[in-house]
């Protein structure tokens, strides 16, 4: 079959290689119908994630086709359309009953590598570096999926590939880092980042009851896109103005309820702490750059919540503790728990209270992978989401 | 040998009064690795005071030659910086290399150095001659504290030289299942193999097990053991037989974790061989971390019990890196 792999750090290409077989009597093959690049592709695709190997097949958000179950799989049966969850989940761990499902103490062979750098292990996950498990992932004609008793969610024949694809992962990411900000009626959000994950952020804020929100990028087309089709009540461009003067007018001095960090690890800034960060990554010295998470923190109100989706690798410098201790803020994180939010984000699709397919702006087919990972990088011709079609 | 492996058993087993340990409150780190005995922690000591008078010799050479009652003058600067430098260097050594004995033999070469040196100061006639000869016995205070710091590290690492395959680890895992069904998955020894990737395979026979293990380059190692503890639901424990080429055993503690939310279950293993050959092949057995080695074994284990198998992807189903993409027709036949 045909796959995107990552070669090195800035590089990845289109293969062929071997088809996928099943390797554990839970597993299922899937033909991969549509699959997305990820904002944490980028991650990858840029070499911030240690552990990547030459060849690795990347992707982590797919759906498409059941083509073969192992005997344990008793749901589902060839022929029928399932989008996949990013992480991969046993259901029966300590973690899974608890649904903490992206923190499964079983779908990780590979958990002795995360733990020497974490000190405990998350779960597996698509395409994902081995620290995540090794996994294959599904920017691919195939996907081999484990666990495909407990993960993959059937879709209705009505809705579109483009409408239930994002429920693979930046959807219910969005979600979960609303759904972390504990949002009662009246609360004001603020949401660094308006990239995918963002805007689901934003919308799913409204959802939940947010009575405004505000959108926080440098690139124009992200904020119109976060005020005309997430809708932000308000938006920041970082780039024309201070970012907390903005946030203290626009909450009369108060600062947002919460604030949701939708950035992660290559934030960009300006001004000598911009480039403090800069040279400290490029020295290997931090391996994040928090320049988002550290305004968030600066940002949020006495009390209130400072919600983490976007993605960290290893460590940071310059945290300011000490605004979080002081000012009695709660901390909240996690690789999103798919597996929970699968059915209730679909009910809100079918209900029509949201179209995720709002953020794409290019489809192409799987073979201009490497075109597109360049294009979304470099945020060439307004590029917010990339569908690959298989 | 037998003797010493049963009486490390015992210790790593139960304390005195025949409790499992690890069932009573302490945690008690001395059966890990790594932990530091006195003459490590002196040769830490001087470590530091070799880069303190090292620091001092090159920064202020000039002033601590006469404060040692060398005297002074261009030479007797030169040669203090010379010392101080060769300081520095055999402090960093010790301080690199915790544990290792070369460096300490170089401080006692350095301090041989020193009392020639100041013996030799004692023929000039600018030179302090009682504080020159207060301070060649210091030199040899401190020439007594390194080479008896460096004789013990020196039989150390010779000792550890000598019991290569000396394996001894214990890990901890909790599994979302009863105690009851922990206990009859590893109290049925013939399970084992199918999560420690060591073991080959475990015979079961008139309550006797015949353990094979397969080294790395393919040489099987084998040995009988027999149960010798067995509380239902609590602890299950076996051992090599007297005269077995390999001493083994192992130790399974089994217990609810807190607020029963799962089972504990704590795993203590050792491993000796007394012949040489059969003590590498152990020692290659378990590469470079026996820990992780048991740790990932246990993993399995939880695998088998929540989800019925043990979980592959499509890199660690190959022996080394493999990217993750699936395997080649060739590939899977030389898996399966």
């Amino acid at each position: 079959m045909r796959a995107n792999c990552w070669e090195r750090s800035g590089k990845v290409r289109v293969q062929n290689v071997p088809d996928p077989v099943i390797l554990n009597s839970r597993d299922a093959i899937v033909k991969i119908t549509s699959t997305a690049i990820c904002g944490s592709d980028l991650h990858l695709f840029n070499g911030f994630v240690p552990t990547m190997e030459s060849g690795d097949i990347l992707g982590h958000e797919f759906m498409g086709e059941v083509v073969e179950v192992g005997k344990g799989v008793k749901n589902l049966s060839v022929g029928d359309r399932v989008v996949v969850p990013f992480p991969i989940a046993c259901g029966a761990c300590g973690m899974c009953t608890t649904g903490m499902f992206s923190v499964c103490e079983n779908s990780n062979p590979n958990a002795w590598m995360a733990e020497k750098l974490w000190g405990h292990a998350p779960s597996g996950i698509f395409g994902y570096s081995h620290l995540t498990g090794g996994f294959a992932g599904g920017q691919a004609e195939y996907a081999r999926v484990p666990f495909a008793d407990v993960g993959p969610l059937k879709v209705p024949p009505e809705l579109s590939d483009e409408q239930v694809l994002f429920l693979s992962d930046i959807l219910p990411t969005g979600y979960m880092g609303a759904d972390m900000c504990s949002i009662k009626g009246g609360d004001v959000i603020a949401v660094w980042g308006a990239g995918p994950v963002g805007q689901f952020a934003i919308a799913s804020a409204l959802m939940l009851g947010a009575e405004r929100v505000i959108a926080i990028d440098r690139f124009p087309y992200r904020l119109e896109m976060a005020r005309d089709r997430a809708g932000a009540t308000d938006i920041i461009n970082y780039e024309e103005v201070d970012v907390q003067e903005a946030l203290l007018d626009l909450t009369g001095g108060r600062g947002p309820d919460a604030c949701i960090d939708a950035v992660g690890l290559e934030a960009h800034g300006h001004g000598p702490v911009y480039a403090y960060d800069r040279t400290k990554q490029a020295l290997k010295l931090e391996s994040d750059r928090p320049l988002a998470l550290r305004q968030a923190i600066r940002a949020c109100r006495n009390g209130g919540i400072v919600s983490v989706i976007g993605v960290y690798g290893g460590f940071i410098d310059k945290f300011p503790m000490g605004s979080v201790m002081n000012r009695s803020l709660t901390i909240k994180t996690g690789q999103c728990h798919v597996h929970r939010y699968l059915k209730p984000l679909l009910d809100r699709i079918q209900r029509g209270d949201i179209d995720p397919s709002f953020v794409i702006t290019h489809r192409m087919s799987l073979e201009d992978a490497p075109r597109g990972y360049d294009m979304f990088r470099h945020k060439r011709d307004n590029c917010e989401k990339v569908v690959l079609k298989a | 040998m037998q003797t010493e492996l049963t009486r490390e058993y015992r210790e790593a087993g139960s304390d005195r009064r025949g409790m499992p340990r690890g069932l009573g409150r302490r945690w008690d780190a001395g059966v890990h690795e790594g932990v530091s005995d006195p003459a490590e922690r002196r040769a830490t000591g001087l470590g530091w005071f070799s880069i303190a008078l090292g620091l001092a010799a090159t920064l202020a050479p000039g002033l601590l030659a006469e404060r040692i009652g060398a005297g002074r003058g261009p030479k007797k600067r030169a040669t203090t910086f010379a010392v101080g430098i060769r300081e520095i260097v055999t402090g960093a050594g010790i301080l690199a290399g915790v544990g290792r004995p070369i460096w300490l033999w170089a401080r006692v070469a350095g301090d041989l150095m020193d009392l020639a040196l100041l013996g030799r100061s004692l023929r000039s006639r600018r030179a302090n001659h009682p504080k020159l000869l207060a301070n060649m016995a210091s030199v040899a205070g401190v020439l007594a504290l390194d080479a008896i710091t460096a004789a013990q590290l020196s039989r150390r690492e010779r000792r550890e030289q000598r019991t290569p395959g000396r394996i001894h680890v214990r890990k901890a895992i909790t599994v979302n299942r009863e105690p009851e069904e922990v206990y009859r998955f590893w109290h049925d020894l013939q399970n084992l193999p199918r999560f420690m990737e060591n073991i080959d395979s475990i015979r079961v026979a008139n309550g006797r097990s015949r353990w094979r293990a397969r080294g790395p380059v393919g040489i099987p190692l084998e040995w009988d053991a027999e149960m010798v503890h067995d509380r239902p639901n609590e602890l299950l424990g076996w051992r090599s037989l007297e005269g077995s080429d390999v001493l083994s055993s192992g130790i399974v503690e089994i217990a609810p974790a807190s607020g029963r939310r799962g089972t504990v279950v704590r795993v203590d293993l050792s491993y000796h061989a007394p012949a040489r050959r059969i003590a590498n092949t152990i020692t290659k057995l378990f590469g470079q971390d026996p820990g992780t080695q048991l740790e990932n074994d246990l993993r399995r284990f939880k695998q088998l019990l929540e989800t019925g198998e043990v979980i592959h992807s499509d890199a660690s189903i190959h022996r080394g890196r493999h990217p993750a993409r699936p395997p080649t027709q060739k590939e899977l036949e030389a898996i399966r």
